[in-house]
């Protein structure tokens, strides 16, 4: 590991200054996937300002139904807390879908929606690399790229979101709450990932020194029918192949709403508004969800080994609408 | 820089490098050997301890990070010269081969059942709203998929554990 200094703040202001100050470093938090990568110098920050235990450890009832999850929760309280748990079901089971007992129990909020992609040559430093190295190349263009991206990517990265945990906050609409240089803002979850592009160094749109205090969730009529599922290539603490997290509200036989997240197959987690869109107002019956999911994956761009992950989004994504729609 | 830790009941004062781990600290700068050393990335749990009450891979924490904590390891488990009942267990059933993993093994299963007792859900628990939650081997070999046993000693470890969860373990 390069040699880093250490930093402590008062508060979140003051962590935030310290940081600005510098010209490379980062929050440190739980530390599971910067501590990781450190440990490989695929990152290596000047300075680690830790945020621990300035962000919030609570998850807050606000007023008008939202609920506010603190950014230093923990993935294991998140999970478990039962208000997540009945509201928002879809949220707990991809918290839970994710990583170990031991990574959960370290691992933040903030943290999470910030983990860097699991791509094996972004790991690897002796590779070529654009999102570790601008400017060197994408190895997994040509090479190994059965995990790769189907949707959203560009010729300087194919790389995939790795969180399970922000593809339900996607379903569910998240807002997330920044505290930076600049002040204070809050933005839709959706935007605070991005795809590639010609800056794959930049996995989110957050500027240097900006810090996430918190993720709030509005309240949605029909959260608690919701759920995640996820393929991966073993039963127990691996990365997604494909997941999807749905909620939906049928009425009289018909699709009255509908939310729908990919993950695995994109750089950012995948909102799949087209699919929304196809079922509002339509059957909820199994040809709908499946033309739904056809409509979603029509832009799919397969490389050389994922060409698999098309027909299996959309068996997921068909799948995960049948159980719900008969779970009711 | 300078911390505290308090690992297995006992204080310690010293001075570390910010890159070193817990997993270093207590090896190399206590003596602790009892978390092992295998992956270094937080995949395989053999160096899982204790942290404030929480199982964790003291391999991805930072040392410098986490002053003043309170660790357990499997070294600290033991009470008055006898054996914690999950030990005391993996010996019954014959649940370790080569015994590399078997530290981070046991710190998981004994971290694994306090949050079991508390209510958490897993992977594999069907209804998230149930109150009740049997701790069934599919239960356990979800929650402990964290810790990698290369000589397989699976078969042994799921039932030392059950039976320890179910209070069956002779005193």
């Amino acid at each position: 590991m390069k040699p880093f200094r250490y930093e402590r703040a008062e508060d979140i202001s003051g962590a935030v200054a310290t940081l600005a100050r510098e010209r490379t470093g980062e929050f440190l938090a739980g530390g599971t996937n910067l501590v990781d990568l450190m440990k490989l110098e695929v990152m290596q920050p000047d300075v680690l300002v830790d945020v621990r235990r300035l962000t919030s450890a609570e998850i807050e009832d606000l007023p008008d139904g939202w609920l506010r999850i603190g950014a230093a929760v923990t993935n294991s309280e998140l999970a478990a807390d039962l208000r997540i748990r009945s509201r928002y079901p879809v949220l707990s089971q991809a918290v839970l879908s994710g990583a170990s007992g031991q990574l959960r129990n370290l691992a933040t909020t903030g943290g999470n929606l910030l983990q860097r992609t699991r791509c094996a040559y972004f790991y690897d430093t002796t590779t070529p690399c654009n999102k570790r190295e601008p400017g060197t190349g994408c190895s997994a263009l040509e090479g190994c790229n059965a995990d790769h991206a189907i949707l959203g990517a560009s010729e300087h990265c194919v790389a995939t979101h790795p969180s399970d945990m922000a593809v339900a906050m996607t379903a569910l609409d998240a807002k997330v709450r920044i505290q930076g240089p600049g002040g204070d803002r809050e933005i839709p979850i959706t935007e605070l990932h991005r795809l590639p592009g010609e800056e794959p160094d930049r996995d989110t749109t957050l500027e240097h020194a900006e810090l996430i205090t918190a993720v709030d969730l509005p309240p949605m009529r029909f959260s608690a029918s919701s759920r995640y599922r996820k393929v991966r290539e073993r039963a127990s603490y691996a990365f997604a192949l494909v997941s999807v997290a749905a909620a939906l509200e049928v009425r009289d036989g018909m699709v009255s709403d509908v939310r729908i997240a990919l993950g695995g197959v994109a750089h950012k987690p995948w909102r799949a508004r087209k699919a929304e869109d196809a079922l509002r107002g339509r059957p909820a019956t199994e040809d709908s969800f499946r033309g739904a999911a056809q409509a979603e994956l029509a832009a799919a761009v397969p490389l050389g080994e994922n060409a698999y992950k098309v027909p299996l989004a959309a068996n997921v994504i068909t799948r995960i609408l049948l159980d719900l729609s008969e779970a009711r | 820089m300078e911390i505290i830790l308090k690992a297995d009941g006992t204080e310690h004062r010293i001075a570390v490098d910010p890159r070193t781990t817990l997993l270093d600290a207590l090896r190399e700068r206590l003596g602790i050997y009892g978390p092992k050393k295998g992956c270094d990335h937080g995949q395989c749990g053999a160096c899982t301890i204790l942290l404030d009450g929480k199982r964790i891979n003291s391999c991805l924490a930072l040392a410098v990070a986490h002053d003043r904590a309170e660790i357990i390891t499997i070294e600290g488990l033991a009470a008055d010269g006898k054996l914690h009942p999950m030990q005391r267990s993996f010996i019954e059933h014959d649940a370790f081969q080569c015994g590399y993993c078997t530290p981070g093994q046991i710190v998981s299963a004994v971290g694994m059942l306090a949050e079991a007792e508390a209510g958490w859900p897993s992977h594999v628990t069907g209804d998230l709203s149930a109150a009740e939650m049997p701790l069934t081997d599919e239960e356990i070999r979800e929650r402990m998929s964290g810790n990698l046993c290369r000589c397989g000693a699976y078969a042994n470890i799921v039932p030392a554990i059950r039976e320890t969860f179910e209070g069956r373990v002779p005193q």
